[in-house]
């Protein structure tokens, strides 16, 4: 009998049109660190988040035991009290707080209300010697880098005496010195009997450090492997991820490429916050007329940075590189260049990004294109909601009028009308970012049949997904980024998802 | 079929907001869709009807509508820059002492420089340009929030009137000035008789019904237009029953003016500015564009907006309202003092949210703000009248201004519960 510490059993998890885990079961050793692996939206956080009590008792079906006990936890209040203690990819410190402070923030060392200072900052030093931190427990948690500040959640884990703890990307943020540390730090707590579950897309950290293997697909179990019991290579584990046929998701595509549109040349990108780090390096790409060209890369590659910054440098900052648009190279400094200059780009977050939820269908649509509707500064309204209208039905928008607030509408549908505001500016160069995220299989097939129609009519399109078969279904030739770096470019006939996985994946370490 | 066809777990694809056909020539929304909107409006009716009823219609007599539309003139001018600044996300502290400020400028310029009074005027305007270009140079482009930079501008452009006046107020004012802020259309037709109603003026009719028969035919030609681009209008009979009703209101108010004196000057000044507005936030790009960045401040600087330079243009033109709204409230008290227009920025800013504009930006009408204000204006008015006391008048002022940012929150909450 082997020790589980943890043991989840048939968790099924639905989200309003999308069921999102499966029949999911997962068994964790106690002491052992346990790798959960699976591509973007497999259904990896959404699991560690019904673990976590994030999304409470009741919320989903199925079981959890953790140490022997049935849990029904009703908020992260309630897991953490067991020892469960989760740190998401993106930091939860605040900011301006002292290291100290941030590690026993919602657990104060306090007696009678007021706040021991000396314990706390005692304790808290105590706490940065066992992760290996040599800072000032006072120092403001935003004068240290990402990486510490990783050490610095891992300490207030520590201060809330963890069990079992929970790291989702834990080393996506981090420069290969912070994250061989933090790989050393979590071998270390392992042998002070604490058992880890570390979500990463970084394959060769994984067969590095972790013990066993569970592989999640489409919201469901696939495999656990064994790392000690045999060879568990990386090529192994994608094909465990990507495993699945393409059915008939796709509608038929002809590709008529035509001349080059769009060069963009050693591309470089830096990150504002992460005080400069570099997220898209040295990266070449060649966008045709005709041609659906895609963009594959795991989460943290550097995809939308890459087509923000291309976008009339709407992201990023120390961008260089040289981008020729037929022929002819263009600078293009803010948005109204990068529209007056025929490109257009579809954010992968339409809600934040895309639409302004509280107005109608025709303002939105009309929004990036409005100088078109008006004469001398004044919008012909009539002209602009036949134009809606229009689109409406070619679209086939599902809403009974163009007056429509947007924010009703269900996910294909805004899609729809965010593609349409594009499509009416008349771009050469379209850059679609996640055009199918959380959009029901039916209108998927619709969203593709209108890039196909797109790239018959001499667009070229930049596709950019997570989901490796909808590149494949969808593209004429795709090139694979890794961290920040273009590590591959596939033509369609060559083109399979364990050979973009194996691109995507490339660490810089490996690369020659 | 229900206005919010939307489920508990969202309209799924092709689900209730699905294709359901809309037979031409009905629109199953467009009288319910505007709840939110219209509820104002319907709410102003019930407070003047209210009003009437405690004062046996003394709210209603000439003389008395006359003074409601000249006493609130300059909140209402204020209340017309504020629900831009509103619709676009932000808030102007400041106004009230923008006001100060330039009424001292106008009084420096025409009293004790004997400046022409047009002059003194336009460089009053251009002053309160000044200004504007000055908060919004630190909001727009600076990144300073609104409501820092106006606060601060709150404190300056006080002392700033009373480095200006040297303390002392300041008058009186060039006759121009004062008829502008208090006077009334000379009357160039006589007098004609309306049988019991007594004598009424010639020319404040004609201009009435002009207005009526302009504003009608505006209405059906844009009727007919919309009906060549094959969209959905309003039944014949609902078309004419709101062409009705606005114009027997419009009429009813111009015939008790008529009786009283005439068309006041700031009334004139207001149609303008209403009129011209309305059409800059439904019809200009900068209006519409104004709309995108309080809506959406990420999705509008994505789709090619000029965000920075909107925000500051907004700000510039309410600097310029505000110095018009200036020169009328000194000419009416017939001085600039230090303390002038002390908190008219929070009635204009109450008006244009009891007027519809929603807290988080995005949405708002000139339209709206002006009835916010008048209903506002109807309340002071209507219950001086019966005598209450002022402080249970700013009482009902202030739970009328939760009452509607209540609703507004309500209805919100109710349409996006499904989301």
């Amino acid at each position: 009998m082997t020790d589980d510490i943890l043991r989840m059993r048939g968790i099924t998890k639905t989200f309003p049109g999308v069921k999102a885990l499966q029949d999911v079961t997962l068994s964790v050793r106690r002491g052992e660190i346990h790798a959960i692996c699976g591509e973007n939206g497999a259904g990896k956080s959404t699991l560690m988040k019904v673990l976590s009590g994030v999304h409470p008792h009741g919320s989903y079906t199925g079981e959890i035991v953790f140490d022997g006990q049935p849990c029904s936890f009703s908020s992260i209040r309630d897991s953490e009290q067991l020892g469960i203690v989760i740190i998401h990819q993106e930091l939860a410190l605040v900011q301006q707080l002292s290291i100290a402070e941030n590690i026993f923030l919602g657990n104060e060392k306090a007696s009678r209300g007021l706040i021991d200072w000396n314990r706390t900052n005692h304790a808290a030093a105590e706490l940065l010697r066992r992760v290996g931190l040599r800072e000032n427990p006072v120092t403001p948690v935003v004068d240290i880098g990402v990486g510490k500040q990783q050490l610095v959640e891992i300490a207030k884990a520590l201060s809330k005496e963890v069990k079992l703890l929970i790291l989702d990307e834990p080393t996506a943020a981090l420069n290969d010195e912070d994250s061989a540390h933090l790989l050393d730090l979590l071998r270390g707590l392992r042998d002070e009997g604490i058992t880890s579950v570390i979500i990463s897309h970084k394959l060769n950290e994984i067969t590095e450090i972790a013990d066993s293997i569970t592989i999640i697909r489409d919201g469901r179990t696939i495999e656990t492997l064994d790392v000690h019991g045999g060879q568990v290579t990386e090529d192994r584990i994608i094909s465990g991820m990507v495993g699945r046929d393409l059915e008939h998701r796709f509608p038929p595509h002809e590709s008529h490429v035509g001349d080059e549109v769009l060069r963009i040349e050693d591309w470089t990108v830096h990150n504002p916050a992460q005080g400069g780090r570099r997220v898209v390096d040295g990266a070449n790409l060649v966008l045709r007329r005709g041609e659906i060209v895609g963009l594959a890369g795991l989460m943290g590659a550097g995809r939308t940075e890459l087509a923000m910054s291309v976008f009339g440098r709407s992201w990023g900052t120390g961008i260089s590189g040289r981008l020729v648009k037929d022929g002819k190279e263009i600078h293009l400094k803010n948005v109204q260049d990068a529209i007056a200059n025929g490109i257009a780009y579809v954010s992968e977050d339409r809600k934040r990004y895309g639409l302004n939820l509280i107005e109608d269908i025709k303002r939105n649509v009309s929004a990036a294109g409005l100088p078109k509707l008006a004469k001398r500064g004044w919008v012909n309204e009539n002209e602009e909601f036949s134009v809606a209208e229009r689109y409406r039905k070619s679209m086939n928008i599902k809403a009974p009028s163009v007056l429509t607030t947007t924010g009703t509408l269900s996910g294909g549908n805004q899609q729809k009308v965010v593609l349409s505001k594009w499509i009416f500016t008349d771009p050469d160069v379209l850059i679609l970012d996640e055009p199918t995220r959380g959009i029901d299989v039916g209108a998927k097939y619709e969203i593709y049949t209108i890039i196909n129609e797109l790239a018959a009519e001499g667009k070229a399109v930049l596709v950019i997904s997570s989901e490796l078969p909808e590149l494949l279904g969808l593209c004429d030739r795709i090139y694979a980024l890794s961290e920040g770096r273009i590590t591959g470019e596939v033509e369609r006939a060559e083109a399979t998802q364990e050979r973009l996985m194996q691109y995507m994946t490339k660490g810089q370490e490996q690369r020659p | 079929m229900s206005t919010t066809p939307v489920t508990a777990d969202g309209p799924a694809e092709g689900g209730p907001t699905g294709d359901a056909p809309v037979a031409p020539g009905t629109s199953p929304r467009r009288f319910t869709i505007n709840v939110r909107q219209s509820g104002i409006y319907v709410a102003f009716a019930l407070i003047v009807v209210l009003f009437t009823v405690l004062t046996d219609g003394a709210l209603l007599q000439p003389q008395n509508i006359s003074n409601i539309i000249v006493q609130n003139s300059y909140i209402l001018i204020l209340a017309i820059g504020m629900i831009l600044i509103i619709i676009a996300g932000h808030i102007d502290l400041s106004a009230g002492s923008v006001v100060a400020v330039t009424g001292a400028i106008c009084a420096v310029l025409t009293v004790n420089m004997d400046v022409a009074w047009p002059i003194a005027v336009a460089i009053t305007l251009v002053a309160g340009a000044a200004i504007g270009a000055w908060q919004g140079f630190w909001i727009a482009y600076f990144g300073i929030p609104a409501f820092i930079v106006t606060l601060a501008g709150m404190l300056v452009f006080r002392a700033l009137t009373m480095t200006v006046l040297g303390n002392q107020g300041i008058g009186p004012f060039p006759d121009q000035i004062r008829t502008l802020s208090n006077g009334f259309i000379e009357s160039y037709l006589g007098n004609i008789g309306l049988g019991p109603l007594g004598g009424a003026d010639l020319l404040t009719l004609v201009v009435g019904v002009v207005l009526v028969a302009g504003f009608a035919l505006t209405q059906w030609r844009a009727r007919k237009a919309r009906l060549g681009y094959n969209q959905i209008v309003d039944p014949m009979p609902v078309f004419l029953l709101k062409i009705g009703l606005a114009g027997v209101i419009v009429m009813a108010v111009i015939v008790q003016l008529a009786r009283f004196k005439n068309l006041p000057w700031v009334l004139v000044l207001l149609a303008v500015l209403v009129l011209g507005y309305s059409l800059l936030t439904t019809r200009a790009v900068f209006g519409r564009r104004i709309y995108a960045v309080g809506g959406n401040l990420q999705a509008a600087t994505l789709s090619g907006v000029k965000v920075k330079s909107i925000t500051f243009w907004i700000f510039v033109n309410m600097g310029v309202l505000a110095a018009l709204a200036g020169v009328i409230f000194a000419g009416r008290l017939n001085q600039a003092g230090p303390t002038a227009g002390n908190a008219f920025e929070l009635d204009a800013i109450a008006a244009a949210f009891i007027g519809g504009a929603a807290v988080q930006g995005g949405v708002g009408k000139v339209v709206g703000a002006i009835t916010g204000g008048l209903i506002m204006a109807v309340i002071n008015n209507g219950m001086s009248l019966i005598g209450a006391p002022s402080e249970r008048v700013m009482l009902v002022k202030g739970l009328v201004l939760l009452a509607a940012v209540a609703y507004d929150v309500w209805t919100k909450r109710r349409a996006g519960a499904a989301h």
